[in-house]
């Protein structure tokens, strides 16, 4: 072997021993890689996305909850395809450090948030309907709509997101019959709103910031 | 139907044919270019992709990007900035709306092969190596909507190069996430995506 083919036989073993040997950094860039991975769907900055399918915004949302939608797309508590796969192969830390991550993000509302009849979405948002037994959303997801552990923040979601969920509550959460889980608790509320009242919440809620 | 597309069947059905008058607005000389390169039925040939049944918000946004210069890859640095140059917002959603109304063939050009693994990338993704599932955006059928555009029946080659495009680094749509959606695909992906999605109906 010649002394420039030793050398850089030499330089590619060296090469390969320190990138072995760097868990600190490689895991950082496991970090990086599926935060970008997140985002290509869920926005750039996290702010949600209109693809074929709604997005739902992830800055800002509480850690809780995104652990427990992750783990109940494994456990099919909560039907989509697409996210039991990309759950599935996250471990408990990843899931953990992304969900740190995305709470510390603070975008403004995608396209400035919803339109419509956000007086009638504040309505319901802070007072709730007594009359068809609704509670004030902010009971729970509080008056900001920040939320809290597992109940998500509200603020800034996309509105059509924020429609279909509540349309589509009772076929899409709550799934696994053996595993009953906090979803059952939306569940009256979102069959006593009508479509008009969900479009007007749901206004309301993704111009907060 | 309030826009007029009668008009724009005429002029893209008859090549050459004398341009009645009553075209107003639009710009014959430059309709009549689409014909020459992606067919009198739209569907595409050799380097030109299938225009019928593409998303007609899409085709806006890339006419919009080619007379801006935004799109740049080299084919349409060749061919679309010029074609694109004199074409008004009017005549370009227009035209925009007859091409999706055509009802779009199937290229079938890929690997037979490979169609299944495109499937798999395509609907599901490959979460181990943070490659997202394409039908997030385009649909289960690849059927595209609003600016997303429709992929499913693209041939084989057309597919395969735009894929490759996006990772060398040309621009397409501002904003979009398909630079990052390519940069994460090798050439066996990228093979197996353009040959399953030519085969979808």
């Amino acid at each position: 072997m010649s002394v420039i083919g030793a050398h850089s036989a030499l330089r590619a073993a060296i090469l390969a021993v320190v990138l072995s040997a760097g868990p600190g950094a490689s895991r950082a860039d496991e970090l990086q890689a599926k935060l970008t991975y997140c985002k290509t769907c869920h926005g750039l900055s996290g702010q949600g996305y209109h693809g074929y399918y709604t997005m739902p915004r992830l800055a800002g949302q509480q850690p809780d909850y995104i652990e427990n939608q992750l783990r109940a797309f494994i456990e099919h508590r909560r039907k989509n395809e697409i996210m039991a796969n990309v759950a599935h192969v996250l471990s408990p830390s990843m899931v953990a450090a992304l969900a740190h991550h995305f709470r510390e993000l603070n975008p403004p509302p995608l396209d400035g948030g919803g339109r419509g009849d956000t007086a009638l979405g504040r309505h319901i948002f802070e007072e709730g309907l007594p009359e068809s037994n609704v509670p004030a959303c902010s009971a729970c997801h509080g008056q900001d709509a920040k939320g809290q552990d597992q109940i998500p923040r509200l603020a800034g979601q996309l509105p059509d997101y924020i429609y279909s969920k509540l349309v589509n509550w009772a076929s899409e959460r709550g799934q696994n019959k053996s595993m009953p889980d906090s979803s059952a608790v939306m569940g009256p509320t979102s069959h006593n709103l009508t479509k008009s009242q969900i479009s007007a919440v749901a206004a309301y809620v993704a111009g907060l910031r | 139907m309030k826009r007029n597309w009668s008009k724009l069947v005429v002029l893209l059905a008859f090549l050459g044919a004398p341009v009645s008058s009553r075209a107003g607005s639009f710009e014959p000389a430059t309709i009549r270019n689409c014909t020459w390169c992606h067919g009198t039925g739209a569907q595409g040939y050799t380097v030109a992709p299938r225009l019928a049944g593409q998303r007609a918000l899409y085709i806006e946004s890339q006419l919009r990007g080619y007379a801006a210069h935004f799109r740049d890859n080299p084919l349409s640095k060749q061919y679309m900035w010029s074609a694109a140059a004199n074409v008004g917002s009017g005549t370009a959603r227009d035209l925009a709306e007859y091409l999706e109304s055509l009802p779009p063939k199937t290229a079938g050009d890929g690997d037979h092969a490979l169609a299944s693994r495109g499937e798999a990338i395509f609907l599901q993704g490959i979460p181990e190596a943070n490659i997202v599932a394409c039908q997030a955006c385009h649909g289960p059928s690849g059927q595209g909507v609003r600016e997303i555009p429709r992929l499913g029946g693209m041939s084989y080659f057309y597919l395969k190069r735009r894929l490759r495009e996006w990772g060398q680094g040309y621009h397409s749509t501002p904003g979009s996430p398909m630079p990052i959606v390519a940069g994460s695909l090798g050439p066996a992906e990228i093979e197996a995506l353009a040959s399953y999605l030519s085969f979808v109906r």
